[in-house]
């Protein structure tokens, strides 16, 4: 995982609530057992029409949104099945950083493992971004804010252990390893055994 | 010591390391249940990282997502039945699983079915235990008892290795239940109406624990089903307090513990329930007792109203783009609405008591011409139970297809599959844009409102059927 510090981007915006993860990739894409190549399965059904060609209003498509970064979401974004195939989809498209008022348990789980940013904002900044598309943002996840073009600086809450090991460009697994100890006499002391 | 909820309780005794402000918490996990989706990329880093799986003895696994409905007797069988993508994910998590050493319910076990079905089915799930799986609807296990939830793939990974998973205690919400739930009116329609009430975001970060005396009434399957739908409304997990009817329904199953050890268990179990002043975060009352059948009409499972109740009305774009999608109009109940297709199955609804509610509507009567009506149990031995009570004649006879167990139509990846643009009435727990298929449409319902719809031909209430 490349470590994180800054993410620099226009963003893109994606203005409904409750994006779920079956939008973000369907269930036929979930058969691959690898997890390369799935930007390609990203929004599909949003993304293309019936001969699979791509769909000139789908928010994504547009001109103005290649080469973004940085996706607005609507509130609860994320919602539904635990599939990681969402972020590693998000991530192989190109996304690096998500933006919602709110984003759903497990995908937010799921996506710091990742690398992808998950970015809660309060209302009325989310309500600008919401309103102006393309604008060019600056998130800088050691100080946990994100800069919008006006110069206004927005807070957004990460937990410390997750942002340390994004910016360091850790894996979690690493650290679980190192609590062997803890685990044997955890498992030799407790009371019961399943 | 002050007073403790069930989650507290859960969580209390399988802390390895306390959260800081460092880290999160290291949480012991009991059980591990595993499936085809969510684990190769997992099995994968474990080879990369030359890592065994920790504890094979607390892993369970079995194909349910991409395993056709078709009678599958052999990986050869397979080939011809499957997508070779679905087939090649099946064979790998057979090889996985004998490479390190994990148990496997596959084509030869005749416990092969649904995860949330074959856990509990096994006595695998048991009150007071932590229990995962790469997949959301874990939380049917709280059912128990039991702190059960959904991780990713990532997670997978560190459940295989450690045992261990780094989480942040969430909060707690009470959720009760009071009344007497009316005839034809099923743990489905109260779920439905919860999620309906607090909205599909409503449990974000909290842990339910489902109270009150309707959920005390009900038996294990309906809990079930109530529990599965928790992450519906956003909820981490669902938990209900193991009583007599959890006890009873463990006893004698084949993972249980057995003799003294059975003995100590219950007595565990019995310590369980949240202590009468314990504190929860937030809580919410709904009262079942004038309680509907519910059916959903949008694309989320919040969008839902009472079968003979109008669409409700409104402006903004996310609804009006659901209404648009669904193909249906504001104002109208959605009772009458024609229907193209049934599916009853699911990690929600297809134990042998859902399948019991279908058929009661269903017996001696006739599918409606035009509607393909798909009846998937959620394991082999749901199967061959339903079969020895004649379940399978009832819906055969009534012009229905009697599958092989498996996840089926609940999400488009085996072959099961709604076409674009039609309609389904489902006892599934996503209704999702395209979730059963693309361009597909689906409203969710209890099985009896399904069986009732299959009947009609379109969106109907089950308690005429039920009357005689
Ligand atoms: S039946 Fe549906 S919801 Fe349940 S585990 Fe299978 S795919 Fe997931």
């Amino acid at each position: 995982m490349e470590p994180i510090s800054v993410i620099r981007s226009r963003t893109v915006v994606l203005p409904y609530d409750d994006v779920d993860t079956d939008q973000i990739i369907p269930a036929r894409y979930l058969t691959t057992t690898t997890r390369e190549g799935l930007g390609e399965a990203a929004f599909a059904d949003w993304r293309y029409d019936a001969q699979g060609e791509p769909r000139a209003d789908f928010e994504l498509n547009r001109p103005e949104a290649a080469g973004c970064r940085v996706l607005v979401a609507g509130h609860n974004f994320g919602c539904g099945s635990s599939r990681e195939h969402a972020p590693w989809a998000l991530l192989d498209y190109g996304i690096l950083a998500v933006i919602s008022t709110e984003i759903a348990d497990i995908f937010r789980s799921n996506s710091l493992k990742n690398g992808l940013l998950p970015v809660v904002v309060d209302q009325q900044a989310h309500a600008w971004l919401l309103a102006n598309p393309g604008a060019e943002v600056s998130i800088d996840l050691g100080a946990r804010k994100v800069s919008l073009p006006d110069g206004r600086e927005v807070a957004f809450p990460i937990d410390g252990f997750s942002r340390y090991c994004l910016m360091n460009g850790i894996d979690q697994l690493g650290f679980l390893l190192q609590q062997e100890a803890q685990i044997v006499s955890f498992e030799q002391n407790r009371p019961w055994q399943p | 010591m002050s007073a403790k909820s069930l989650f507290a309780k859960v969580w209390d005794d399988h802390i390895v390391v306390p959260e800081s402000d460092d880290h999160p918490a290291v949480l012991y996990i009991d059980l591990h249940l595993t499936h085809e989706v969510t684990s190769p990329q997992a099995f994968s880093v474990l080879r990369e990282r030359g890592l065994p799986v920790r504890r094979t003895d607390l892993t369970l696994a079995t194909m349910d997502h991409s395993t056709p409905t078709l009678p599958v007797r052999s990986f050869k069988d397979l080939e011809v039945v499957a997508e070779p993508k679905a087939a090649a994910q099946i064979v790998k998590l057979d090889k996985n699983c004998a490479e390190f050493g994990v148990k496997l319910h596959g084509f030869d076990s005749e416990y092969r079915g649904i995860v949330h079905v074959i856990g509990p089915e096994l006595g695998a799930t048991q009150p007071g235990k932590t229990i995962v799986c790469g997949d959301s609807h874990t939380s049917t296990h709280g059912a128990f008892g039991a702190l059960a939830f959904g991780i990713g793939t990532t997670e997978v990974g560190h459940v295989m290795a450690t045992q261990c998973l780094l989480q942040r205690r969430p909060k707690t919400f009470a959720v009760n239940f009071e009344g007497q739930l009316p005839h034809g009116v099923t743990a489905k329609d109260m779920i439905l109406a919860l999620i309906g009430q607090i909205g599909v975001d409503g449990g974000v970060g909290h842990v339910f624990e489902y109270r009150g005396s309707t959920i005390a009434g009900l038996d294990m399957e309906q809990r079930m089903t109530i529990c599965n739908m928790s992450i519906e409304a956003g909820a981490r997990a669902g938990m209900i307090a193991p009583d007599d009817t959890t006890i009873e329904y463990l006893a004698g199953r084949p993972l249980v513990p057995q003799g003294q050890a059975w003995e100590a268990a219950v007595a565990r179990w019995r310590s369980l329930p949240s202590d009468p002043d314990a504190r929860f975060d937030r809580e919410v009352t709904l009262d079942v007792s004038a309680l509907r059948p519910m059916v959903t009409f949008g694309t989320n499972p919040g969008m839902v109203v009472a079968i003979d109740d109008a669409i409700p009305e409104r402006s903004d774009a996310n609804f009006r783009k659901a209404l648009e999608y669904m193909g249906v109009t504001a104002g109208r109940p959605l009772a009458g609405h024609p229907v193209d297709i049934v599916f009853v199955g699911s990690c929600t609804n297809s134990r042998l008591s859902d399948l019991e509610q279908a058929a009661a509507v269903m017996k001696g009567r006739h599918v409606a011409k035009g509607v393909r009506m798909l009846v998937v149990p959620g394991s082999q031995q749901v199967k061959k139970a339903a079969e020895a009570r004649g379940l399978d004649r009832v819906f055969t006879e009534a012009g229905a297809e009697w599958r092989e167990s498996g996840c089926s139509m609940c999400l488009g990846m085996n072959g099961d599959t709604v076409p674009s643009g039609q309609l389904a009435v489902s006892t599934s727990n996503r209704n999702f844009e395209g979730r059963q298929g693309k361009g597909a449409r689906t409203v969710l319902a209890s099985p009896a409102t399904a069986a009732a719809s299959a009947l009609a031909g379109s969106v109907a209430d089950p308690r005429p059927y039920l009357a005689n």
